[in-house]
C-alpha cells in the first residue's frame, strides 16, 4: 500500500513538472522542423531536393569531426556577441551596436600586443584580454551612460558608435598603427607567437570558443542567480518602479552595458590573437549584427544562446558545401536562416497555448 | 575529417615537400572525395562572381578550367577574409578532395593560406598577390599580373583625351598594387602631357556602391574628364563617370558595354590563359613554380579594345607603347622621378622595371597625382 | 580648368551629396514613422530596402520601365510590411525579433533571386535639371533633383499634415500612444497597425528601387551598406516627425558627401574619419537635444525600444 502511494505521488509529481520543463524546448524545436519544412517547399520550386539539401547540411555542419569543429569554430565569436545584447535586453535596453565593441576590442590587442613582446605570456595575454574587454565596455557602457545620464535612445547611439568605432579601426590599421610590412592587407604589427592564442586540446578550434561558453554560464548565473541579476530584471520590467523601490538603476544600467560591451571586446580579442595574428579591417565581419538575432531567438536567456548560436554557426558552416554540391547560390543559406527563424519567433506565440504542457488544465 | 591530415602529410612528407606528381595527388585525396576526375580544383572569391570586376575576372579563369578534361571545379563566392576562408579551404580539401586550391583575394594570403597550408603539404595552395619568399611554406604558390602596365596604357590614352588636363582615379585602399596603378595612370597621362594631373579619391573599401559614385561626382566636381578606378566592381565608378559626361578607363575586366560612347580603353586580367596553364602543369605532373608573375607579353593581362571616342593620335602612341612594352624589361617608373610629398624616388638613369619586386610594395604617390596615402 | 571653384566646391558637393544619397534614408525614415506612430517596430526595412532594390531593378531591366521597377518595388516592401504586421498581431510575438529575422530573410531572397540580374543594365529613373540657371557644370549636376526627392518632400509634408490634422493621423497616435484607449474608441489596433506597416514597408520599397534605379543606378548585393537600419535609426533621432526626418536625412546624406569633396580639394589625411562625419555628426546632435528629464518626447507610447 505505502509503497503504491509513493509510485502514485512521484508518478503525478514528475510528469506535469517534465510537461511544463519541455515546454521551452519543444516548441522551439517543432518551429525548428515546421520552418525547416517551409524551406524545402521552397527548395521544391526550385527544382532541387530538400532531402539532398538536408543531408549536404547535416554533413557540412555537424556530420563530421571536421564539419562539427568547423561549426564550433564559427560559433566562438557569436556567443560573446550575442551576449553583448542578451545582457543589456535584462534591463529593456536594445543595443544593437556589438560589433563596434568587437572591432575596437581587436584593434586595442593588435595594436598593445606588440609592445608586451618580452612580458611573459601568462601576464600579457590576460592583460591584452582585460584591455580589450575594457575598450569595448568603455564603448557599449557610453551608449548606456549617454542613455542614463542624457536620455540618448541606446538602440541609436549603438548603432552610430558601431559605424564610429569602424571608421577609427579602419584610421588606425591603415594610419598610425600600420605596420608597414604589411602589404596587400593592411595591418598592425603581428603579435609574437607566445602571444598567439592555440586551439583547444585534441581539437582545431581555438580557446575562444571555451571563454564564450564560460561567459554564456557566467552571464546566466549573474542574471538568474544574484541579486544584481534580480535588480536588473526588475528594471527591465518597469525603470519607475525599480527607481522607486530604491535600486541603483544607474549603477546597473553602466554595469550592464559595460560588461555586455567587455564580451563583445574579448571577441574581438580572440579574432586577433587566435585568428588573424594582427588586427586589420576583417575584423569588422557582422559577427556583432549576427549576436543581434541570435540573442533575440535565445529571448536574451544566455544558456539558450548556447544552442541558438550553434545552430546558425552550422548553417554557415554547411553554406560552402551548399554552393558546392547543390548548384544554389550563396544566398540560400540566408534564405533558410529566414525560414527558420521566422518560424521559430512565431512559435513564441505558442507558449502558454498548448494544454500539454500546463498540467493544471489536464482534468 | 581529422582522422587523415597528420599521418597522410607525414608519409608524404617523404616523398619530398614537393610532392605534386599527378600520382601523389590522387593518392593524396581524402577518403571522402566525391570526385571520379583525378584533380578537383577549387576557386574562392571574396565577392559576386559576376561583379564586372575583379572576382568575374578570375571566375572567367575558372570557367575556362571547368571546360578542360579530367578538372572538376568547385567554387565559393562571398567568403569573408576571416576564419571562414580557412575552414572554406580546408572544406574543399576534406570534403570535396580539392587538390588545387585558388583563394583569390588579397587579403586571404596572411594569415589565412599561411596558416592553413602547413597542414595539409599535399594540397597545393595558390594565391593571387600574395608574395611568396623563401621560408614561407612550399606548397604555397602566388601568382600576378603587371597590371599595372595596363594603367599606363589607360594613361595615355587618357592623356589624349583630357581637355581640363586633370584625370581622376576612385581608388579602395593606398595599398601597394593600388598606388602602382593611380601612379602609372598619371605617368602614362604625363607621357603625353606632363602638365597633367591625377587626382584620386579613397573610398576605403573595396566594394561600397554608394561611396564609388559620390567619389565619382567629387572627381567630376573637381574637373576630371577622365576617370578609372582600382574597387572590386568598376561598374557604379563607369556609370556614374559616363553620366556626368567623362571618358572611362575600365579595370578588372571589359565594361565597355556600360558606356560604349564614353569607354576609351581598359586594364583585363586574363586568367583563362593563366589557369589552365597551370592546371595543364599540375595534371602533367610538374612542379609549379612558388612565384610567378606575368604582363601582356605572356596573356597575363590585356587591354580592351579601343572606343570610338579614341582620337588617331592617342591610338597611334598606345600601339607604339604597347609595341614597346611586348618587347619585355618596360619601366614606367623611373628617374628622375619624385613623390608628390617632394621626396626623391628615383635618380636620374635609375629605374624600376616591370619585374622589378620592388614594385610590390609602393608606398608613395608620384609628383602630380593629388591625394595622400593615409 | 575654367571651371575650378576651388574650395567652393564644399558647399557644393555637400549640397549635391544631400540631394543625392538622403532619398532612400528620406523614404525608409518616413515608413518607418507610419509603423512607429502606430506602435509597432519594424527593424525589418534594411530587408525590405534590399529587396526593393533588386525587384525594382530586376523589373525595370525586364519591361524597359523604370516606373514599373518603381511600382513592383513598393508592391513588394507592402507585402514585406503586411507579413511583419501580421506575424506581430499574434499575441507575445516580439516586433524587433520579427524585424531582424525579416531583414535576414528579405536580404536573402533578394541576394538569391537577383544574380542574374547583377550585369543587365537597367533604364534610370528621370532627373529634374534644377540647376540649368547656372553656368557652373558643378551646380548644375548638384541640382539634378531626382523625382523621387521631390515625392519625398511631398510626402514629409503630406504625412505632418495628415498626423496632425486628418481622422488617419488621429486614429494612428491613438493606438501607438495606447492600446487600451484605442479599442476604448472602438478601434482594432492590431489591425491599424498591420496597415501601417504595410504602408511603411511600401515607402522602404520605393526606397530600394531609387538605390538601384537612380543613385547610384545598378544592383549588387554591396548596394546598401546599412541604410535601411541607419534611416530605422534616424527616425528615433528625428522624433518621430516627417519634417525631422527630413532634415535628419539631409544632414546625413550632405555629411556623406564630405569625406569625397574634402579628399577631391587636397585634404586628403585621415578620410576615413571624414567618412564618420554623418555618424559624429547624428550622435552630436542626438546628444545635445537630448536631455534625462524629457527622454523621449513625442514617442509613442506603445512602443517597444524606447518604453
Amino acid at each position: 500500500m505505502a509503497d503504491q502511494t509513493m509510485i502514485g505521488s512521484t508518478g503525478a509529481t514528475w510528469l506535469p513538472a517534465l510537461a511544463r520543463r519541455s515546454e521551452a524546448v519543444v516548441i522551439p524545436l517543432a518551429a525548428l522542423v515546421l520552418g525547416l519544412g517551409l524551406f524545402g517547399l521552397f527548395l521544391l520550386t526550385q527544382g532541387k531536393s530538400p532531402v539532398d539539401f538536408m543531408a549536404i547540411v547535416w554533413k557540412g555542419a555537424y556530420g563530421s569531426a571536421f564539419s562539427l569543429q568547423n561549426t564550433l569554430s564559427r560559433a566562438a565569436p557569436l556567443l560573446l556577441a550575442a551576449l553583448c545584447v542578451a545582457l543589456p535586453a535584462r534591463l529593456g535596453l536594445v543595443v544593437i551596436g556589438g560589433e563596434g565593441a568587437i572591432v575596437l576590442g581587436g584593434v586595442a590587442t593588435g595594436a598593445l600586443g606588440p609592445h608586451l613582446a618580452a612580458v611573459p605570456p601568462i601576464v600579457a595575454l590576460p592583460l591584452l584580454g582585460l584591455i580589450a574587454m575594457a575598450v569595448g565596455g568603455l564603448w557599449i557602457g557610453a551608449a548606456g551612460a549617454l542613455r542614463f545620464y542624457r536620455g540618448v535612445n541606446e538602440t541609436i547611439s549603438s548603432l552610430l558608435l558601431a559605424y564610429i568605432a569602424i571608421a577609427l579601426m579602419n584610421h588606425l590599421v591603415e594610419g598610425p598603427f600600420r605596420d608597414p610590412a604589411s602589404l596587400n592587407k593592411p595591418s598592425t604589427l603581428p603579435l609574437v607567437d607566445a602571444l598567439r592564442v592555440g586551439n583547444l586540446p585534441g581539437m582545431e578550434v581555438h580557446w575562444g570558443l571555451a571563454f564564450g561558453l564560460l561567459a554564456c554560464v557566467a552571464s546566466w548565473v549573474l542574471i538568474d542567480k544574484t541579486t544584481w541579476g534580480f535588480a536588473a530584471r526588475i528594471v527591465g520590467g518597469n525603470v519607475r518602479a525599480a527607481q522607486v523601490q530604491g535600486l541603483p538603476v544607474g549603477r546597473l544600467i553602466l554595469g550592464f552595458t559595460a560588461l555586455a560591451g567587455g564580451f563583445a571586446g574579448l571577441a574581438g580579442f580572440f579574432e586577433v590573437t587566435a585568428v588573424f595574428g594582427s588586427a586589420n579591417a576583417s575584423l569588422a565581419s557582422g559577427y556583432g549584427y549576427t549576436g543581434i538575432l541570435i540573442a533575440f531567438l535565445a529571448r536574451h536567456n544566455p544558456l539558450a544562446i548556447i544552442p541558438v548560436a550553434l545552430l546558425l554557426a552550422g548553417f554557415d558552416a554547411a553554406s560552402g558545401l551548399i554552393q558546392r554540391r547543390m548548384d544554389l547560390p550563396d544566398a540560400t543559406i540566408l534564405v533558410l536562416q529566414g525560414f527558420v527563424f521566422l518560424v521559430i519567433l512565431i512559435s513564441d506565440t505558442a507558449y502558454g497555448r498548448l494544454k500539454l504542457f500546463h498540467p493544471e488544465r489536464w482534468a | 575529417m581529422r582522422l587523415s591530415p597528420k599521418t597522410l602529410s607525414r608519409r608524404h612528407f617523404l616523398n619530398g615537400a614537393a610532392a605534386l606528381s599527378g600520382v601523389a595527388l590522387t593518392s593524396s585525396l581524402p577518403m571522402m572525395a566525391r570526385a571520379a576526375a583525378p584533380l578537383t580544383v577549387g576557386f574562392i572569391y571574396v565577392g559576386a562572381k559576376d561583379d564586372f570586376g575583379y572576382n568575374q575576372s578570375h571566375a572567367e579563369g575558372a570557367a575556362a578550367v571547368k571546360a578542360m578534361e579530367g578538372v572538376t571545379v568547385v567554387e565559393e563566392e562571398n567568403v569573408p577574409e576571416t576564419i571562414d576562408v580557412q575552414k572554406t579551404m580546408e572544406s574543399m580539401i576534406n570534403l570535396d578532395g580539392a587538390a588545387l586550391l585558388f583563394p583569390t583575394s588579397f587579403g586571404y594570403f596572411d594569415p589565412h593560406v599561411l596558416a592553413v597550408a602547413p597542414k595539409y603539404p599535399d594540397v597545393r595552395f595558390e594565391h593571387a598577390a600574395g608574395l611568396w619568399h623563401e621560408g614561407l611554406p612550399t606548397n604555397v604558390g602566388s601568382y600576378f599580373g603587371y597590371i599595372g602596365m595596363g594603367q599606363y596604357l589607360n594613361g595615355i590614352v587618357a592623356g589624349h583625351m583630357t581637355k581640363s588636363k586633370k584625370i581622376g582615379f576612385v581608388a579602395a585602399k593606398p595599398i601597394p598594387q593600388v598606388l602602382l596603378n593611380i601612379n602609372s595612370f598619371l605617368l602614362g597621362a604625363r607621357a603625353v602631357d606632363p602638365t597633367i594631373t591625377c587626382q584620386v579619391i579613397f573610398t576605403g573599401e573595396w566594394s561600397l556602391a554608394v561611396k564609388e559614385a559620390e567619389a565619382t561626382n567629387a572627381l567630376c566636381d573637381a574637373g576630371c574628364d577622365v576617370i578609372t578606378c582600382h574597387v572590386d566592381g568598376p561598374k557604379v565608378t563607369i556609370q556614374t563617370a559616363a553620366g556626368r559626361g567623362a571618358y572611362v578607363c575600365g579595370y578588372h575586366a571589359n565594361q565597355s558595354a556600360l558606356a560604349p560612347d564614353k569607354y576609351l580603353t581598359g586594364a583585363e586580367w586574363n586568367w583563362a590563359g593563366v589557369y589552365t596553364g597551370m592546371v595543364k602543369k599540375v595534371l602533367a605532373g610538374e612542379t609549379l613554380p612558388n612565384f610567378m608573375r606575368g604582363g601582356l607579353t605572356d596573356g597575363y593581362i590585356k587591354m580592351s579594345p579601343l572606343g570610338p571616342a579614341v582620337t588617331p593620335e592617342a591610338k597611334a602612341q598606345f600601339d607604339a607603347t604597347m609595341a614597346e612594352i611586348m618587347k619585355g624589361g618596360y619601366a614606367v617608373i623611373k628617374g628622375p622621378l619624385k613623390d608628390n610629398k617632394g621626396n626623391v624616388i628615383l635618380k636620374d638613369g635609375e629605374k624600376q622595371v616591370e619585374t622589378d619586386i620592388k614594385l610590390e610594395s609602393m608606398d608613395y604617390l608620384v609628383e602630380g597625382v593629388l591625394g595622400a596615402t593615409s | 580648368m575654367e571651371h575650378d571653384i576651388g574650395l567652393w566646391g564644399i558647399p557644393i558637393a555637400i549640397l549635391g551629396g544631400a540631394i543625392r544619397v538622403s532619398t532612400p534614408f528620406l523614404f525608409v525614415s518616413l515608413g518607418e514613422v507610419l509603423t512607429e506612430r502606430a506602435g509597432r517596430i519594424n527593424l525589418g526595412l534594411e530587408g525590405t530596402l534590399v529587396f526593393g532594390a533588386m525587384s525594382g531593378y530586376a523589373t525595370a531591366v525586364l519591361t524597359g520601365s523604370a516606373w514599373a521597377g518603381v511600382a513592383v518595388a513598393a508592391l513588394a516592401g507592402a507585402v514585406f510590411g503586411l507579413v511583419h504586421g501580421i506575424l506581430c498581431s499574434l499575441p507575445k510575438v516580439n516586433d524587433i525579433a520579427i524585424g531582424i529575422a525579416m531583414m535576414l530573410f528579405g536580404t536573402g531572397i533578394a541576394f538569391y533571386f537577383g544574380k542574374p540580374y547583377i550585369q543587365p543594365v537597367a533604364p534610370h529613373l528621370p532627373a529634374i535639371p534644377l540647376g540649368f540657371w547656372s553656368d557652373l557644370p558643378q551646380l548644375q549636376a548638384a541640382l539634378q533633383v531626382n523625382v523621387l526627392f521631390v515625392a519625398g518632400l511631398g510626402l514629409a509634408l503630406g504625412m505632418a499634415w495628415m498626423l496632425r490634422a486628418t481622422r488617419i493621423g488621429l486614429t494612428l497616435r491613438v493606438v501607438g500612444d495606447s492600446t487600451d484607449a484605442a479599442r476604448a474608441m472602438g478601434l482594432r489596433p492590431n489591425v491599424i497597425r498591420t496597415l501601417a506597416t504595410a504602408a511603411g514597408g511600401a515607402f522602404a520599397g520605393i526606397g530600394g528601387a531609387f538605390l538601384s534605379l537612380y543613385y547610384p543606378g545598378s544592383w549588387n548585393e554591396g548596394l546598401s551598406s546599412g541604410q535601411g537600419l541607419m534611416a530605422v535609426a534616424l527616425v528615433i533621432f528625428a522624433r518621430w516627425n516627417p519634417i525631422a526626418c527630413f532634415g535628419a536625412a539631409l544632414l546625413f546624406g550632405g555629411a556623406g558627401a564630405l569625406g569625397p569633396a574634402l579628399q577631391s580639394v587636397g585634404i586628403s589625411s585621415g578620410y576615413y574619419l571624414f567618412y564618420a562625419a554623418p555618424y559624429v555628426l547624428t550622435l552630436g546632435v542626438l546628444i545635445a537635444t537630448s536631455s534625462p528629464n524629457r527622454a523621449m518626447a513625442g514617442a509613442p507610447g506603445e512602443l517597444s525600444i524606447t518604453k
